[in-house]
């Protein structure tokens, strides 16, 4: 069975790619919910559906950041492939 | 952190008035949906993980104040502009702003930019070359143990008390805001940094203060981005303002403030430019260890004087997502029946005035952002308060063990001790924060003391440390006199002003001066006298031997060599391109 271990340098990139990744996903989740069902939230300008297109480009950017950032540490191999 | 653009503007300007906000009015704010709450939720959670994730990689001192010595020069920079931004910079410059426009601007360019560069070109090798820990380091190994004993107890002090004030100041901001019980607030947050700069040490609070830099863009960006859709694009803006405003010039830097009295700030240029632009700049940005000691982490010389200059371009995008906000609030806010709301100073708040100028920035987040979006905002505004509270805390933690602990308790101890006093005395900051946070509360007059502590040795410290640096005959005797005096000075001139309010012509040199021209103007006396003893007293000791002022004076000190770079990965190209911009940002707004 394989083990994990939290790899060892894991660079600020990357923490920064998750979180704005999980926050691209629940705000612009939130706006396709709004835009799909025809609800609009109780602001000024709802129209221009911002937490879409606002979390559709915080989503992207984490995406982008995950990956080009993500631990690929000789320690993360080891431990994906059940060596460790 | 607590000092917003600059230090000591804020320190009794309008800013500080956001910690002054008055029990609501009109109840909360905002209200937050389950979607918000999970945004903050998953921010909490993420800046415990770091701490927990990097507690392994903190063990020995190099590791726990110094992070390593191995960031890389974005890191130390991102760092180094966020642990400034920290608790009254949005809202209070925003409010700022909202009160005296764009003049507001002056703190993040003039008042910060040109010190940037010269902390990063010229001041910086011989921080890093010196191998000292933190600033009062190098004040002993410049002037000798008197002077950075000093330094240290006044640092030691007001980074504990400011602590105090940012904590108190987020804790009142959340109840206005979204009605959060104030002793909740406090320790959800101090706990949180107690946590993660205690466990992880300095490469924690830098690593959160990147992430926490990043936050605040993520949060704040969008509402100058609505508010100018909503007024129909700057020129309109700027139309409306006019319109709205008869009479009062919110959108000029220079243009009025050829007399105090031309401008809504009541201030001169040479204030700006002499008081702020450079002794309250420099001495913020180059001697306030808070700020010093991000930039010290860096991997190598280089990259150390690196990160003041990316750390620059950021700053001076600062406005946009501060300034801007403020401006806007003066055409889009709106009451319920459609007119214009007119935002008021703190004891002006009433029934029929309900908001002050501090609340503008949550005024306009609440306008344009929706559930989720509302959380970032709010998050945006935590990751502030606490990026600036771990930066004091981190700062205290180090120049404790070093500069106190160490020469005065235990001189010779294994690393491994120091290591542990900094996570001890990152714990007893932060109660002791606590504490002043609570002391505050309770007697709300101290507030203006506590502010006041920080500008009192800041424009010192810079006399201090440039003629340290740049001048080779200053003595020991002469420095410490000159730290010395000129921090009493600039206490003198306080109690002159507060006890005689008519003082403040005298000081300022004008009877049309606000309080904002005192700061600026009190700094550069203070400057003037610390230089003055500094010089007088050392021409009449006896200097230090050359060979003893290696690593530590221009003109004495062998500046390691560093490999020829590529020019865009050399700081002077880097360092151009910022003077142009700072030149016609300054120009365009002219």
């Amino acid at each position: 069975m394989r083990s994990f271990r939290v790899p060892e340098n894991i660079p600020i990139w990357f923490f920064v790619g998750v979180l704005l990744a999980v926050y691209g996903a629940l705000i612009g989740g939130h706006g396709v919910y709004g835009w799909v069902t025809h609800r609009r939230d109780a602001v000024v300008l709802a129209g221009l559906r911002a937490p879409m297109w606002w979390g559709g480009i915080l989503l992207i950017l984490g995406l982008i950041y995950c990956v080009k950032f993500f631990p690929w540490g000789p320690t993360l191999r080891q431990d994906t492939t059940g060596k460790h | 952190m607590m000092v917003p653009a600059n230090a000591i503007g804020i320190a009794s300007g309008p800013s500080t008035l956001a910690v002054f906000l008055p029990p609501p009015l009109h109840g909360q704010l905002a209200h937050l949906t389950p979607l918000d709450i999970a945004v903050i939720a998953v921010y909490f959670a993420m800046v415990l993980f770091i701490g927990f994730y990097l507690r392994h990689g903190s063990n020995t001192s190099e590791q726990f104040f110094l992070a390593g010595r191995e960031m890389t020069a974005w890191i130390a920079g991102l760092s180094f502009v966020s642990a400034n931004m920290g608790a009254l910079e949005l809202m209070g410059w925003a409010g700022s702003a909202y009160q005296y426009g764009i003049l507001a601007t002056h703190w993040y360019w003039i008042g910060a930019i040109p010190a940037m560069l010269f902390l990063g070109l010229v001041m910086m090798p011989f921080y890093y070359v010196s191998k000292t820990h933190s600033v009062p380091g190098y004040l002993k190994l410049r002037f000798g143990e008197s002077s950075r004993i000093l330094a240290a107890f006044s640092f030691a002090i007001e980074m504990i008390l400011m602590s105090g004030v940012n904590m108190f100041s987020m804790a009142v901001v959340m109840k206005v805001v979204l009605g959060w019980n104030i002793t909740f607030s406090i320790l959800m947050s101090s706990l949180a940094v107690a946590v993660y700069v205690g466990l992880g040490g300095l490469r924690s609070a830098i690593y959160n203060e990147v992430l926490q830099f990043v936050l605040i863009w993520a949060g704040a960006l969008l509402v100058p981005i609505l508010g100018l859709v909503e007024a129909g694009g700057w020129d309109k803006m700027v139309a409306k303002i006019a319109s709205n405003y008869q009479g009062q010039d919110y959108i000029h830097l220079w243009r009025d403030t050829a007399h105090f009295s031309a401008n809504p700030m009541g201030v001169h240029w040479t204030g700006i430019v002499f008081g702020l632009g450079f002794v309250i700049s420099f001495g913020y940005w180059t001697t306030d260890f808070l700020v010093v000691q991000r930039v010290l982490a860096a991997r190598n010389l280089r990259a150390a004087q690196m990160a003041p200059i990316i750390g620059s371009f950021f700053k001076m995008a600062v406005p946009f997502i501060v300034i801007l906000p403020g401006l806007l609030g003066l055409v889009v806010l709106q009451n319920p029946d459609g007119t214009l709301l007119h935002l008021v100073g703190e004891n002006q708040v009433s029934v029929a005035n309900p908001h002050s100028f501090n609340e503008v920035l949550p005024l306009m987040m609440v306008r344009y952002l929706g559930p989720g979006l509302l959380g970032l905002g709010i998050t945006a505004l935590m990751a502030g308060f606490m990026s600036g509270m771990a930066g004091n805390v981190s700062a205290f933690a180090t120049v404790w063990t070093y500069d106190i602990y160490q020469p005065l308790i235990r001189k010779r101890a294994p690393d491994i001790h120091y290591v542990a006093i900094g996570r001890w005395a990152t714990v007893l900051g932060v109660v002791v924060s606590i504490g002043a946070a609570y002391l505050v509360m309770h007697a709300a007059g101290i507030m203006d003391y506590v502010q006041a502590l920080f500008s009192f040795f800041i424009a010192p410290l810079l006399g201090a440390i440039l003629l340290g640096m740049f001048w080779k005959r200053a003595t020991s005797a002469g420095g410490f006199c000159g730290l010395l005096l000129g921090i009493l000075s600039s206490v003198s001139l306080f109690l002159w002003v507060r006890m005689d309010p008519s003082a403040l012509s005298m000081v300022a040199l004008s009877p049309d001066a606000k309080s904002m021209a005192e700061n600026l103007y009190r700094a550069l006396w203070s400057f003037l006298i610390s230089i003055a003893v500094t010089v007088v007293v050392s021409l009449l000791t006896q200097p230090r031997p050359m060979a003893e002022l290696d690593g530590l004076v221009y003109g004495v000190t062998k500046l390691p060599f560093q490999e020829p770079v590529p020019f865009y990965r050399n700081q002077w190209f880097w360092a151009v391109i910022v003077v142009v911009l700072f030149a016609g940002l300054n120009i365009l707004f002219w």
